[in-house]
Formats: structure tokens, sequence, C-alpha cells
């Protein structure tokens, strides 16, 4: 049986709705899952995306594309293919494109993980014939710790700075990682400053709906702004560059699933690392697969040989799409660690 | 053993050496003796014997975590830490860690080594299931033996004079040896009496000044006021020999144990109550200077082999006598001590033992044709000592002067490292080099030259595994590698951050003696700046 979605060299295409989901290219028509750059990339002429990243995607395209946005759950019939968005949990307006066409269900996942997330919708099963997978963290080293323990540990750690006289400095992927922390920290310990790409991030949730507690773009502070016991949430990027300096004593930090592991932690030199992904962890991935039930799963994205070859000794039908393995070791080129990171989160 | 996987924790999440001294001085602060001494027995580098072959572990590992052997195989590659991989992939159990750090080591993993391997098993699945991943990490790192945390016996010292309030030298004298890891020994190191070291103590170091390459040695007075040796690359030593113990410091304040057997052997030669100051020196029989290269191989050696013994003898070159027959002998003149020296050196015959050839001179311009002669000799220039000077603590200036050929030298922190061009592209070989201001490391310079092969291929391997960040094809390092640069000269400049233009930068030699911390000041390089009079710098 022929599927509904094909690989192509600018992405999956559908022929019978002549339409791309998160084409590498410009396209004539796309279909994004969510609004990090990887996934919805510049200059497509039309984008079709879930309603609650209307905002976000505005916020990051050029004012001439031409959007049109389903509601979660909603369909809409793309030359005879039905196509819905369903909750990826990823970040806000994530989606995982759902397909039918003739009885036959194919699902994208795009970028999603388990679990609630203050600042978006949870992810929920899709039952399906073809499963695509990412598989950014399909490594069985990759295990989330609760949610809830990661934020007490960074409002504590938050805390200690604040007692020490220093200036927090909280690293994360600016549209996403930033707004779900600025919404799990405890604004009762001090101010929340943002470097401006989260601050813009912030604006684009707060226009949808998600309250977050209030935050201040670090160039509006004052003059006279004590720094000691602020936060300041910024983008990785940002790290040992002079635009620190105006915090004085600062304690840094980075958010991410890569924290995970020791050697990356100790690789950038952050004083500290939390254990925080938008990602399918290596339990929740096999989960997620049990849950939908597919009778083929493609994996994309991430470690998509090992994690196909795993699911094929389990029984599975799977397939790695990923013509390269991602590097083993990403010891090798510290700009490959930084670009996994941009890319995945 | 929860407190200890802590501790290591804080030392293996920083690099700055006063955090990790601190980390340690509070542990040992809090932790009960039996403990305290384990603490130092692994902090100091010393493992238990291999208790279970690694295969094993992989095996048990991938089973309790119910993955393949291959799967298992591609997350330790993925981590590339044996411990770490077990303790993120076999399931976290909510769990609590109880017993201290050393009822751990003796009742639950030296008994390992006994037990057959189905009982082995059944311990350490125990403890995978029984205690968080970050504390069955360093249980593990204690199994395999692998745990290193960044810290060296100097640091582990510094910490216990911290906590003890004795000072770093009395606490080296009783770390040395092999330590037994009991409550004993933790409280024979803190007992403040500390009658016992007093025979290892050094005493601080006399330290030269440049003269600076624009003035002329002139300036410091009259040729007979002074005496001149040949400065030496070496390694700056005292050699005691006190109730017929020998102990050899280095200038670091670090004591060498059994790096220079030859020379703690000839020290046996000197009557006790003996402190001689002087430089180490590779040192062919015939009596020719090697040059520092060959030093260089066996300066990190805890021991020395045959082979190296051979190849590269060493000598202890004694240029003063600090005490003789226990007495202090420091505010006498040189020149009295000298005569002390020579008198006492003329009974002991070594060739690992000798002391310095003064230069005599009827004027300033015989020194200086001399001191031409000093590259081929493998010596940086003269050293010049007032002779009726008593012997300086710190750095008094006037009484010890190094007339280098080559005065411009600083040592300095690599911090940036880039690709090089043509035969060097692939490898990190064009470097930044950083000194201290305050708590800073200000760039200062930027070399690409003088490194042998080999060494360009370690500091390549250095700099991929210790990237903190990389900014296009730059990538900074962490701060640790100490190379010493020379310079045709310097200059004050208002468009470099340092305030100092470099001319010609070159790399003179990787000093794997120091660590970052030792590196030298802006305020040392700005010394070396031309002025009207003498600069100062070590
Ligand atoms: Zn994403």
């Amino acid at each position: 049986m022929s599927t509904i979605l094909q690989q192509t060299s600018r992405g999956f295409y559908c022929p019978q709705g002549d339409f791309y989901v998160d084409p590498s290219r410009p396209v004539d028509r796309a279909i994004v899952t969510h609004a990090h750059t990887d996934h919805a990339r510049w200059g497509s002429r039309l984008y079709l995306a879930a309603r609650s990243s209307e905002h976000l995607l505005r916020m990051r395209m050029s004012a001439d594309a031409e959007f049109q946005f389903a509601n979660y759950g909603e369909t809409i019939s793309v030359g005879g293919v039905q196509v819905s968005f369903h909750p990826a949990g990823h970040i806000l307006g994530s989606a995982q494109i759902r397909l039918e066409y003739r009885g036959r269900i194919e699902v994208v996942t795009g970028d999603y993980k388990l679990g609630s997330d203050a600042t978006c919708e949870s992810w929920q099963p899709l039952r399906c014939h073809l499963l695509i997978t990412e598989s950014t963290f399909g490594l069985p080293v990759y295990r989330w710790p609760k949610q809830t323990s990661v934020f007490e540990s960074i409002n504590q750690w938050w805390r200690e700075n604040r007692s020490q006289e220093q200036c927090s400095v909280l690293y994360g992927y600016a549209v996403g990682k930033s707004q779900r922390i600025i919404a799990g920290l405890d604004p009762s310990l001090g101010p929340i400053f943002c470097h401006g790409a989260v601050e813009k991030g912030n604006e684009a949730y707060r226009q949808t709906g998600v309250s977050l507690p209030p935050t201040i773009h670090t160039s509006h502070a004052e003059k006279s702004q004590r720094w000691a016991g602020a936060m300041v949430v910024a983008v990785p990027s940002a790290h040992g560059t002079p635009w620190l300096k105006r915090f004085g004593k600062i304690s840094t930090a980075m958010a991410s699933g890569w924290m995970a592991i020791r050697g990356s932690r100790r690789r950038r030199s952050f004083d500290r690392g939390f254990v925080l992904s938008d990602h399918v962890d290596w339990p929740s991935l096999l989960s997620s697969v049990d849950a939908c039930e597919p009778e083929t799963i493609w994996v994309t994205h991430g470690y998509s040989a090992v994690v196909a070859r795993y699911l094929r000794q389990a029984g599975r039908d799977a397939i790695s799409l990923d013509r390269w393995q991602r590097s083993v070791d990403h010891e090798e080129d510290g700009g490959t660690e930084k670009s996994d990171e941009e890319k995945s989160e | 053993m929860k407190r200890f996987s802590q501790l290591y924790k804080r030392l293996d999440s920083t690099t700055r050496t006063n955090v990790k001294i601190q980390a340690m001085t509070q542990y040992f602060g809090s932790a009960d003796p039996a403990d305290a001494a384990w603490a130092i027995y692994f902090l100091s580098g010393e493992k238990l014997r291999r208790l279970i072959p690694t295969k094993l572990l992989r095996q048990w590992a991938a089973e309790e975590a119910k993955i393949p052997a291959w799967l298992f195989d591609e997350s330790y590659s993925s981590v590339g830490d044996l411990a770490e991989t077990i303790s993120l992939v076999v399931p976290e159990q909510e769990s609590e860690t109880t017993g201290s750090l050393s009822a751990w080591v003796e009742e639950r993993l030296k008994p390992i080594q006994n037990m057959d391997e189905k009982q082995q098993r059944k311990v350490v699945t125990d403890i995978w299931h029984q205690n968080p991943a970050e504390v069955r990490f360093v249980i593990l790192k204690l199994i395999t033996g692998a745990f290193r945390v960044g810290v060296s016996k100097r640091l582990v010292t510094r910490a216990l004079a911290e906590h003890t309030g004795i000072c770093a030298e009395v606490i080296a004298h009783r770390l040395m040896g092999t330590w037994s890891p009991t409550p004993e020994s933790f409280l024979r190191l803190s007992n403040p009496d500390i009658n016992d070291a007093v025979i290892s103590q050094p005493y601080p170091f006399c330290l030269a000044h440049s003269i600076n390459r624009d003035s002329t040695p002139e300036s410091l007075g009259n040729t007979n006021d002074f005496a001149a040796e040949w400065k030496w690359d070496g390694i700056r030593a005292q050699l005691i020999q006190r109730n017929s113990e020998i102990f050899l410091w280095s200038r670091g304040e670090e004591l060498m144990e059994n790096r220079w057997p030859e020379i703690e052997e000839a020290a046996s030669l000197l009557p006790t109550g003996t402190v001689l100051d002087g430089e180490i020196l590779a040192t062919k029989p015939d009596g020719t200077v090697l040059p520092f290269s060959q030093l260089q191989r066996r300066i990190n050696r805890k021991k020395v082999g045959r082979k190296l013994l051979h190849e590269v003898p060493v000598v202890f070159h004694a240029f003063d006598l600090l005490e003789e027959d226990g007495n202090d002998l420091r505010s006498l003149r040189w020149r009295q001590r000298r005569e002390k020296l020579e008198t006492l050196m003329s009974q002991v015959t070594n060739p690992h033992l000798k002391i310095t050839e003064l230069i005599p001179a009827h004027s300033w311009a015989d020194w200086t044709e001399i001191r031409t002669l000093s590259r081929e000799r493998h010596s940086e220039g003269l050293m010049l000592k007032r002779i009726d000077a008593a012997y300086d603590v710190g750095r008094i200036r006037g009484t010890w002067w190094k007339w280098k050929v080559d005065p411009y030298t600083i040592d300095a922190v690599l911090i940036y490292a880039q690709k090089g061009h043509g035969k060097r592209s692939s490898l990190y070989s064009d470097y930044t080099f950083a000194v201290w201001k305050e708590d800073e490391l200000v760039p200062f310079a930027k070399a690409y030259s003088g490194l042998t092969n080999a060494e360009l291929r370690e500091v390549d391997r250095f700099v991929r595994r210790n990237t903190k960040e990389a900014f296009g094809p730059v990538r900074s390092v962490q701060p640790e590698l100490v190379m010493e640069l020379a310079f045709e000269g310097l200059q004050a400049s208002t468009r470099h951050k340092s305030g100092i233009a470099t001319r010609f930068p070159r790399i003179n030699r990787w000093r794997h003696d120091k660590a970052a911390k030792d590196a030298n000041t802006l305020g040392d390089v700005l010394d070396l700046l031309p002025g009207p009079s003498a600069g100062g710098g070590p």
C-alpha cells in the first residue's frame, strides 16, 4: 500500500493534497508542526498551522506570508486529504499533524513530549497506520526527572544565589523553553528579567492567553537596578559574552535535556545544569509508540537509527529516515553541540 | 556517603580553585575522621583494588535496564563514561542513601573482591536500586577505580591546611608516603602540635628581579659589589637534610617526593641540619647542562623509570646555604654563606650534587662579553648577587638580579585557540594567551610557534576536550595550560585591552610545572616595559 506522505529532499510531501509538512526549503503550501525555526522555515507562500501558534508564527515569519489556522481537532480537507492538528505538548501551538485519506491514517509528531506543561496543551495519542516520530533524545540514558522537582531545584538555586548577593542567569531557548521556565519560577523570590529574544516570545505567549509571571526586558531596567538577587532568563548564546557584564556577580545555569550528561554540562562550563526538556525521553518515546499502535514507524530527527533498530528487535516495522546518524561523539566538534541544541529545542 | 557524593558534585561542577578548596574544607570540617580519612585517600588519587571486571558491570547494567548489549554500548559511546552510563540507564527508584563513606568502603565495597560472581551481582544491583542516580554514580566511580575529580594532592593539602589551621608545609609533610585511610591518620594529620613536621620545613625563597633590556647593569653599581653565576633554566628547589630525612621542595611549596631519587640519595651525604638552595638541572656526566625540554620529560613523573634515569640524569646545583648544623644562616652576608657552602660541598662527592660556578670579572665589560655565550650553554644569562646582602625573603629589590639574554618572557595562560593554516590546518595551533589582572584573565598576546609537533597534538587534544564556547572558528578553552612566551619587544598601547602591544611573541616552552594561578600578572608584564630604571618581574 502506498503512503500518504513521501520523504523528499524538501521534507515530507503529500502528492494527493500537494502540500509539504515542515518543509526544509520554500514551497507553495506548507503545513507546520510548530514555530521553531527548524520546522517553520521562511519563504513558503502559504502556511497552515494550529490556531494557538498564530502569534508565535507571525512573530517569526515575514509580513507577506499567508497563513491559515485551524483549531486543535478541527478537520480541513486539502485535495481530498483530511488534515487535522492535535496537541504535541512541545511548545505553545505545537501540533501533531494527522492525515487521513481513504481510510488510512498517518501522523507526524513534530517535536513532542509527554506530561503536563503549564504553557501548552498536553500531547495526546493518535491511533494511526504510520507514525513519524522524532528521536532527539532516543537513548536509554535520557530519562527526565519530574518537572516539579526540577522547578524546585531551579527556585532553590535562585534562592541560594540571592542569599549570596548574586544574580541568577538561566539559559533556555528563546521560544518555548524560556516561557516554560518562567511559568515555573517563584516570582516572590525577586524580579524576573528577560533577554530581548525571550521577552518577544513572552509577548506572543501572553497574546495567546498563556499567563506568565511579570517579566521585564533587560534593556528596560532602571539605571539604578540592583541585579543581586534578580533572575535573568537569557538565550544560551549569551553565555560568556560581554552582555553579561552589567549583571555583576552572577551564577549561570542551563536548562536543557542535554544537561542530563555530565560532559555537556562541563564542556560549556555553566555553574549548574537543569534537566528540563520539551522532547520525549526514552521511556516516553516507547510508550507513545505503544499508545499509537502504528503498523509502521518512521524515525527521524536524532538517534533515529538506534531507535529504529530497537523497535525492529521489539517486533515492530520501523525504519530510520535520517541519511546521517547524529554523530555519536558530539565531543569532537563543539560547534555541532551548539547547533544540536538550537535544532532540537 | 551522601555527603561525599555532594562533595564530588561540587568539585566536579567548578573549575575555580577557591571553590574547590572551600568545598573540601567544608567537607573536612563536618566529616567524621574515618570518613575524612577515606576522602583524602580518594581525592589524592588512590584507588581501591579493581573489584569487578567492567565487562560484567556492563552486562548487568544492560540486563537491569532491560536493553540489549548493543544499545548499552551505543549509550556508553555517547556518554563517554562507564559509571555515568550505568547510573543513567538503570532505572532510578525512590531511594535514600544511608551509611557513611567509611562504612560503605569497608563494609560494602571492599568485601566485594572476595565474593563469587553471583554474590557480586546481588550486591552491585542492590546498590543500584537502593541509591539515587547521583550517589550511585560516585559509588560506581569508586568501584571501577575511575574516581577523578580534578583536584591535585596540592589542593587537598591546601584544603586540609585551611581546615586544621596548620600550615600547608606541615600538612604536606604529614601526607608524605602512603596514606593509610584510618581515623588515627586523620587525627594525626590535624594534630596542632607541629614539632613532628618542623624538620621538613623549607624557608621562603629569595626571589630575583630582572634587569630591563634597555637599562645597563652599570646602574646597579660597582662590579666589586657583585658575584655572578650562570642563570639556569631548571627547577628552583630547596634540599633539606634533617635527622637523616631528606626533603626536596619546589618553589611552589610542593614537596617533590620520589621524583628526583638520585638527588635525594646524594643528599644523604650531607650532614644533618643542612638546607641548600639551588636549581635542579638535567646535566650530562661531563657537566654539560641539557636544555629544559629534556628536564621536562621528568617533571610530571611521580615515579621515574630506569630508562629515563639514564637518559636524563639530573644534578642539584647548589648556590646557597641557608642552614648549617641546624642554624639559620640567612642573616649572614652572601659571601659568608658562600664560603661555608664551598667548605661543605668540598666534603661531598657525588655527581648529582654540585656547587655552582662563579664567574670572575674585573669590569661590567667582562660579564657583558661572557653573557653573550649564554645561549650555547643553555643558560638564560647571568645572575648577579650582591655579596654583602642577607638572604632576603619575598621580593625585596636589589639583592639578586637576573640579567637575561632574552628578558621578555612571561608565563601566560592559554584561553583561546584557533586552527592553523597549511600543514597545521587540522590542528588547533594558533593561540591567545592571557595574564592575571586581579581575578580576571586578560588576553595580551597571540602566538603560534615554538611548540614541537608532539606538543601541538597534545594541545590540540586538550582544546577539543576542554572547549567552553565556540565563536566561529575560535574556541575558548578552560584556562589550564601555562606557556612561557618570549617577545622581541613590548610597548604600551591604548588599542589593546591589556594596555600592552607585544612584538613577535613566540612560545618558549610549555610550563607543565605551573598551574593557571601561577601564571604572571599584568603587573609583571607592565614591569617589563622599558623604563628609566631596572624593571622587576620574576
Ligand atoms: Zn521544536
